[in-house]
């Protein structure tokens, strides 16, 4: 079972998250600023890692580049999860190492199609209609 | 809603636009039409039903589009993108080199989302396409989505889901709370509003074509049909494209599937037949087991 680490300051976030990622078979790890995520890093480097920008302590952005140098650190694939939408942030954040991107609301479709994009979710066929006969 | 109401309904919608509903899809008419109802100020179903009686041509189009528009994403499936980055393109940059032009349909272009996902693939493909014409032909019975589509206009939602983030970053433009895809590569796309139910020969003869999701809505014999005149509008060494729930096996032998590429067909009346190669194998066993035939 794949890992993810969810960092987000807020609870809810997490919680929201953490049930969209867990019906997705990944096993959770929860931080709730950069540095808690830097030193659940330092333990076990997980597989993934949905990551908020604005977070006290040390934000998303900081916390990429810590992660980025250390040793091992370029293996877990990053997605950005943050109401931070404008193309500067992204792009930005894409530079510094991100592998995806998510602009905040979320939801579960979502999750599946960006972490499909990082090779972490197979998705289904979907269904292409409701009105095959 | 009277059987009386809805069997009017299915055979209205059969005979305008060939979507072919069984005889219990009662819920699915309730879930599109009542929004549509209420939005031009009627009471519900018997209501609509009176007023396409009525005979209101503008209508008739709005119940239909109802009817049949449906969800879609960038890069829908991905699969079929990557037998176009992988498998058409490369043939198509071969055998078209003296030409040096590809023409390309969505039949079901719908909002946008799959002659887009083409283009950005083209682009991408840079130096290799230079100095070639491309055409992409994008067609929709609704002129709604059309419309949706020419503008290139996409919600914060519409943008995740299909659409790798460096695809998004380098081919749309934030406007406002909406994000758009970049002139160069709308002007990749021509817009036709077109029913598959008439005449192709308006549109031309095309390389490749895309009609992914939109066979379903018809009846096996409507199917077989638009099959066959597919068969004339593209190229004898031509491609094309179906979605991930639909086939041509036990519907027609005009295409047959190429082994190994699930979803890409080609015309089986190889008219002037290039060198086969072993991709155009027959139709194995085990193919028509996974089927269901």
């Amino acid at each position: 079972m794949k890992t993810c680490l969810v960092v987000d300051d807020c609870a809810v976030v997490r919680k929201a998250a953490r049930q969209i990622l867990e019906g997705l078979d990944f096993r959770i790890v929860e931080a709730k600023d950069g540095e808690k995520a830097l030193q659940a890093c330092k333990r076990n480097l997980p597989d993934v890692i949905l990551l908020d920008w604005n977070m006290p302590v040390m934000d998303g952005y900081e916390f990429l580049g810590h992660l980025r140098r250390m040793p091992g650190g370029n293996a877990p694939k990053v997605v950005f999860c943050t109401t931070e939408n404008g193309i500067d942030h992204i792009s930005q954040a894409l530079r510094a190492g991100a592998d995806e991107y998510i602009m905040k609301p979320f939801d579960k479709d979502i999750i599946a199609a960006k972490f499909h994009e990082v090779g972490l979710v197979q998705l289904m066929d979907p269904n292409p209609s409701a009105i095959s006969a | 809603m009277t059987p009386p109401e809805y069997e009017y309904l299915r055979k209205f919608l059969k005979d305008y636009s060939g979507l072919d509903l069984s005889a219990d899809k009662q819920y699915l008419i309730e879930s599109r039409l009542f929004p549509l109802a209420r939005k031009v100020g009627l009471s519900g179903i018997s209501e609509l039903v009176q007023k396409i009686m009525g005979g209101s041509a503008a209508f008739n189009v709005q119940v239909v589009e109802a009817m049949t528009t449906n969800e879609t994403f960038f890069f829908r499936d991905k699969v079929p993108f990557e037998h176009f980055r992988n498998l058409i393109m490369p043939q198509m940059l071969r055998s078209r080199a003296n030409r040096k032009s590809v023409r390309i349909w969505c039949a079901a272009g719908s909002t946008g989302q799959e002659p887009y996902s083409l283009a950005m693939s083209l682009k991408e493909m840079g130096a290799a396409l230079g100095g070639w014409r491309i055409e992409i032909v994008a067609t929709d019975l609704s002129q709604e989505v059309l419309e949706k589509s020419k503008a290139g206009l996409y919600s914060q939602f519409e943008v995740q889901r299909g659409l790798p983030i460096q695809l998004l970053v380098k081919y749309f433009k934030q406007v406002g709370e909406l994000w758009q895809i970049n002139p160069d590569i709308r002007a990749m796309v021509q817009h036709r509003q077109f029913n598959l139910l008439h005449d192709f020969s308006q549109l031309g003869v095309f390389d490749l074509i895309f009609c992914r999701n939109v066979l379903i809505y018809f009846d096996q014999e409507t199917k077989t049909n638009i099959f066959n005149r597919l068969a004339k509008a593209v190229e004898p060494d031509g491609f094309l494209v179906l979605g991930a729930a639909e086939t041509v096996i036990g519907l027609t032998t005009v295409f047959k599937p190429l082994v190994e590429q699930r979803g890409v067909y080609q015309p089986n009346e190889v008219r002037h037949a290039p060198v086969r190669t072993p991709v155009f194998a027959a139709i194995t066993p085990k193919m028509a087991a996974m089927a269901g035939i």
